[in-house]
């Protein structure tokens, strides 16, 4: 890893360097009525826009490489004969500018599963390739628990992260083509001085890291707690929204539908991102559902990611970003329902 | 227009459709008419016998009726009787076919003569509780929404003339507004039924910042009982969501049960 020091007047230059591309980052979307300021990643032109000291977005990042609605082919009909067009939409590279650890996490437990041969998802590969990501650190909320899933620091997935030390940005260079954007930047070494605020920063971060989650045995004690009763409890609140997979940076379940356009000369097949929550996720032909109560398909979900991905990957398929918890109308959080599953019940049930 | 149409070099017939409207605002059958950029192909699929908003000549050779609006009157239920014997498929089009819609609000109240007397003064005129069609005939297909939605209307006629599978979305509208990255209007303070309708709308309210209605009616697992507690945790007026339950009729049930509690009508 390559360590410098930009000043922090320098990075406008550098931003004005990367926004000849497509840039997006954190933008300001207003106050909640509970005071909370919202923001969310939208492409951005100005610097003044760019809200670096952002503490969560609403929505993740992910539709940037799957997009909520995709097409994934394209059917030209002529006479009894069709043609088939594919575009893996990586049509410009992207500038992702200020993810923080959480969301760069999210897209290295992505790339596992999707850029795996021997079916790759060619979609997503395109577009992230396409992809220049500067990390920023973060101003942790009530509801990160990015620890307890082990991804609060970054070590790889991205080109360079920044972390602000007063005036100066502590730079970790970490691609070769982030090495040769900052060599027109005005760099120096960082000092012993740094190297200390650089750590104090840790510090402070980790000190506003409040939630948690013990996964110590977790997938042990998820199998043994299969029948537990806190699932009928946290089903009988669930809505079967999907709202918690959809601003999830890790959920990647799809529905596929194919398409026919009103002139009947075109078709497409159509990848829908889905929820493991919705009524017809575990619905097949005869109309036979695996899943029907919500009960199950909550309990799955949390089965997938704290438990199956971890025998198949050896880490969850969860950061800790706290989204789904924050936008859950009923309140259902990660760190609420594993500790549930380990006392056996909810509590105000 | 062409008679024939073909699909992959098979021959597709163009089925004989009619369009027909109760007690409504033919709001529906407008939306068809709405959008020019794809009308040419819309009629290119079908074969139109009867559609008062579109057209000068009408029949009664149609294979498929799109009924819109509820039934309220006696003229009403015959009509529509006969439409049922014509037809091979009935569709039922939009919220007010489908539930009752905003015209089974009259129901709601406890003396219907005084509505009636409020409405139309001493103007003799029948007019009973508002319906749905499946009150009075059975119905095939439902297309929900108040207004229907044309791209839905447009994706579901494409797939019946294909003979592939009509399927509504089971997820409620929460799913496709998160889809348009939208704030959600609980965190703004403002109420919605989001959570629990039907979705397929593309989050249409929600999108330009109104909370959702329930004009599509309920989602096939709509947790009302889950909804009420978090619009009593956000400290919004039960009587504010029961306007929104009882305003399209979907809800209809939840609504009584609401209503019981705060003590009011019927």
């Amino acid at each position: 890893m390559i360590f410098k020091v930009l000043a922090a007047g320098e990075l406008e230059k550098f931003f004005e360097l990367l926004v000849v591309n497509k840039l997006i980052g954190p933008v300001e979307r207003g106050p909640a009525v509970d005071g909370r300021l919202l923001f969310d990643f939208a492409e951005v032109a100005e610097i003044a826009e760019l809200r670096l000291d952002f503490t969560q977005t609403v929505h993740s990042a992910k539709k940037y490489l799957l997009p909520y609605l995709e097409e994934t082919g394209v059917f030209v009909m002529e006479g009894s004969d069709w043609e088939k067009r594919v575009d893996y939409g990586a049509h410009q590279p992207l500038v992702l500018f200020g993810l923080h650890a959480c969301d760069i996490n999210a897209l290295n437990k992505l790339d596992k599963v999707l850029l795996a041969e021997p079916y790759p998802n060619r979609f997503y590969g395109a577009k992230r390739a396409a992809m220049f990501i500067i990390g920023h650190s973060c101003r942790p909320t009530p509801a990160c628990f990015c620890r307890s899933m082990g991804a609060d620091s970054v070590r790889h997935g991205c080109d360079l992260f920044l972390t602000p030390l007063g005036d100066d940005y502590f730079v970790e260079i970490m691609s070769s083509r982030a090495f040769h954007i900052m060599e027109s930047l005005d760099l120096r070494e960082p000092t012993r001085r740094d190297h200390k605020r650089f750590q104090e920063q840790a510090k402070h971060r980790g000190n506003l890291l409040t939630a948690e989650v013990d996964a110590t045995d977790l997938t042990k004690i998820l199998d043994m707690e299969f029948d537990s009763t806190v699932w009928n409890e946290w089903g009988r609140r669930c809505l079967s929204c999907g709202t918690c997979a959809q601003v999830c940076p890790t959920c990647y379940c799809y529905g596929l539908e194919e398409v026919v356009a009103l002139d009947l000369a075109k078709g497409a097949k159509i990848r829908q991102l889905y929820s493991c929550n919705l009524l017809d996720f575990a619905e097949v032909a005869g109309g036979y559902n695996f899943r029907p109560e919500s009960r199950t398909r909550l309990k799955y979900r949390y089965y997938h990611k704290h438990r199956g991905f971890v025998e198949a990957f050896e880490e969850p398929l969860c950061v800790g970003c706290g989204r789904c918890g924050t936008n859950c109308l009923a309140g259902i959080t990660v760190p609420e329902v594993i500790a549930s599953v380990r006392r056996g019940e909810v509590e105000n049930g | 227009m062409s008679d024939a149409k073909s699909y992959l070099g098979v021959p597709v017939l163009r089925p004989r459709v009619g369009f027909f409207e109760l007690t409504s605002c033919e709001g529906c059958q407008l939306q068809l008419l709405n959008n020019e950029a794809t009308l040419l192909d819309f009629l290119d699929l079908v074969e139109i016998v009867n559609f008062r908003e579109g057209m000068k000549e009408s029949g009664d050779n149609y294979r498929i009726a799109f009924v819109e609006g509820a039934v309220t009157r006696a003229d009403e239920v015959e009509r529509l009787r006969e439409i049922r014997r014509n037809a091979e498929m009935v569709i039922a089009l939009g919220s007010c076919a489908c539930f009752g819609g905003v015209n089974q609000l009259k129901n709601r109240f406890n003396d219907p003569a005084w509505v009636k007397r409020e409405v139309y003064g001493e103007y003799p005129i029948d007019s009973q509780a508002a319906v749905p069609l499946a009150a009075v005939i059975k119905v095939d297909l439902e297309i929900f929404g108040c207004p229907v939605k044309k791209e839905e209307v447009e994706r579901i006629v494409t797939n019946l003339v294909l003979g592939k599978e009509v399927k509504h979305p089971k997820y409620p509208v929460c799913m496709e507004c998160k889809a348009h990255e939208n704030i959600c209007l609980f965190d703004l303070g403002e109420p919605c039924l989001g959570p629990i309708t039907r979705g397929g709308c593309d989050a249409w309210c929600p999108s330009n910042r109104l909370g959702c209605w329930g004009c599509r009616g309920p989602a096939p697992e709509a947790n009302v009982d889950e909804l009420r507690k978090i619009v009593a945790r956000k400290n919004i007026p039960l009587e504010r969501l029961l306007d929104r339950l009882e305003c399209f009729g979907g809800f209809g049930g939840e609504a009584d049960a609401v209503r019981k509690e705060l003590g009011g009508l019927k």
